[in-house]
């Protein structure tokens, strides 16, 4: 274990915390936005140059930008209401993280990658990791992006001027107005 | 190539005079010096010419009072910025709205390292350099959303939004016609991309079809994620006030513009990688002038570029600006990319040539014919201001 490797692990670990204990929601976000970059810090470390730069790309690119315009478009505010303290949540959120961790662990622990010795990170990985996903891993990759396409018509739909709902109504009455005006 | 190896020998000769211990340390600081220094004296150096070349299109002098024929300009202005009072709104989130500026530079900065300015001439040779730089430029739209967020003020939260908006809607036409080039190069490096065009100006991308076309994509999308006329709606200082920028003053404010003018010359600098030829002359007989030369002339005739199309091109309109994102630039960097993927099958001989080209040209002129067809002209439709009784 390297120092940067310790660092790298600190600085996302804390963040995380801090991702799901601040009150002030923006801020979480801001904080898990850290912990991407610190996981995409750990893909580096590993020699995964692409993925770690994927992750970048992604997850503070995008998807923490989607989180931080789904927060302030929703009606909910950024300042949290809950209680600090409530045990009913407590309760169930700790068996839902220790039930998520046993799952993941047992299955972690079951595969066959443990088995298998990793091999070397050859010099050509950008050619072959490419070569997979369009050759071995072709169907999952179309699946994601059928979904990908779904998500999109659907965010397109979502904003697309409510014509027939209330626009119409208004500028009828409005023209109606004037017109007996 | 001699400079280059001269640059490279003084370096190899003071990372040997350091201790052992701080070596890789002091061979990256001597990376990182030369680049931050050297873009930080050419971003003074551009606002003057910006302000000299706007003065000379609108037909008055610019600055000329600081020093002889007002080179001394930036100077002053430096000065006047660091000697402000730096107001931070009482209610403004006081961490995020100092961070901001300092994010925002430093994706700008971060994107330079891997860009090649000679002959083994940069300062972080991966095998993802184009990822990279793409991968710290996205970094930049959550530090402008935290400008806006930070600074507790609706106008710089509204401006923020607008302006992530933008960036997102062209980074996908910047990426995928950036995404040509590497898919004929066949590399995600940015020192193959430059190889791969070393054979004098015929070699350049911007004279095939596919790269012809994505050039001028490319620097459409550069303009928009720059936030620069004809696509500065997100500051528009003469109608909006100036958007995620509006709480900032003294120093940070010029750390904003600092920013955005490092962010032009990386982008600027891919530009001349990815399509101009990098660091190549256009002609191997010039070959005995260093590439930094070429890189940085390149790189200034693009700014004057932009200093020009500013001086001349009115702003866009919020909507406008989306429809032409995803109407027009999507579909033809998409179409481009297919361009590209012929070039690449048919192995750039004259059938290449002919049916790229006749693709590209097709396409542009077809699409550009049913937009124009499509598009009534009529009055802009408020959505939300009717209710409120604003337009009538």
């Amino acid at each position: 274990m390297s120092l940067f490797f310790i660092i790298t692990a600190l600085i996302t670990m804390a963040s995380a915390i801090a991702a799901m204990t601040l009150r002030n929601l923006v801020h979480c976000v801001l904080c898990l936005t850290v912990t991407f970059a610190g996981i995409a810090l750990v893909f580096l470390q590993l020699g995964a140059e692409f993925i770690g730069f994927s992750q970048i790309l992604v997850y503070i690119g995008a998807v923490s930008i989607l989180m931080l315009f789904a927060l302030l478009m929703t009606r909910g505010g950024t300042e949290l209401t809950l209680k600090r303290w409530d045990p009913v949540h407590w309760i169930t959120g700790t068996l839902i993280g220790i039930a998520g961790f046993g799952v993941m662990s047992f299955a972690i622990f079951n595969s066959s990658l443990r088995q298998s010795k990793i091999p070397e990170a050859k010099a050509d990985s950008l050619h072959a990791l490419g070569n997979s996903l369009l050759s071995q891993y072709v169907l999952p990759l179309e699946v994601m992006a059928l979904l990908l396409t779904v998500a999109l018509i659907g965010a397109a739909l979502i904003a697309l001027p409510e014509k027939n709902v209330f626009r119409k109504n208004a500028s009828f009455s409005k023209n109606q107005e004037s017109g007996n005006k | 190539m001699w400079f280059e190896e001269l640059l490279i020998a003084i370096k190899h000769y003071l990372v040997l005079q350091m201790p052992g211990s701080l070596q890789p340390v002091g061979s990256a600081f001597l990376s990182c010096l030369p680049i931050m220094t050297s873009f930080g004296g050419l971003f003074a150096l551009a606002t003057l010419l910006e302000r000299k070349m706007l003065g000379r299109i609108q037909n008055r002098y610019g600055p000329n009072r600081v020093g002889p024929g007002g080179l001394l300009q930036p100077v002053a202005d430096g000065i006047k910025m660091l000697t402000k009072e730096d107001i931070v709104p009482k209610n403004a989130d006081h961490l995020i709205h100092f961070l901001a500026p300092l994010g925002l530079l430093v994706s700008a900065m971060l994107g330079l390292s891997v860009i090649p300015f000679g002959h083994r001439l940069i300062a972080l040779d991966i095998e993802t350099g184009i990822l990279f730089f793409f991968a710290v430029g996205a970094a930049s739209e959550l530090a402008i959303f935290m400008a806006g967020w930070g600074s507790r003020n609706k106008y710089a939260l509204l401006g923020a939004l607008r302006a992530i908006a933008q960036m997102i809607s062209y980074e996908i036409p910047l990426i995928l016609s950036a995404l040509s080039v590497l898919m004929v190069v066949g590399s995600l490096s940015l020192s193959d991309v430059v190889q791969a065009q070393s054979g004098g100006i015929h070699t350049w991308h911007i004279f095939t079809p596919w790269g012809f076309l994505g050039c001028i994509l490319f620097l459409i999308s550069t303009l928009a994620e720059i936030n620069r006329s004809p696509f500065d709606i997100p500051e528009a200082e003469s109608e909006l006030i100036a958007g995620h920028m509006t709480e900032y003053s003294g120093f940070k404010y010029a750390l904003f513009f600092m920013a955005e003018g490092v962010a032009m010359f990386a982008m600027c600098a891919l530009t001349a990688t990815l399509f101009l030829g990098g660091y190549h002359a256009p002609f191997p007989i010039l070959s005995f002038i260093p590439g930094p030369v070429w890189l940085f002339g390149k790189l200034t005739s693009l700014v004057l570029l932009f200093i020009w199309i500013r001086g001349t091109m009115p702003r866009l309109r919020a909507d406008q600006l989306m429809e032409f994102a995803w109407k027009f630039m999507l579909p033809m960097s998409v179409v481009n990319l297919i361009a590209a993927g012929i070039w690449v099958a048919l192995d750039g001989g004259v059938a290449a040539w002919i049916s790229s080209g006749l693709l590209n040209f097709v396409a542009y002129f077809g699409w550009s014919r049913i937009l124009s067809q499509a598009s009534r002209f009529s009055p802009r439709t408020y959505r939300y201001a009717e209710e409120a009784g604003v337009s009538e």
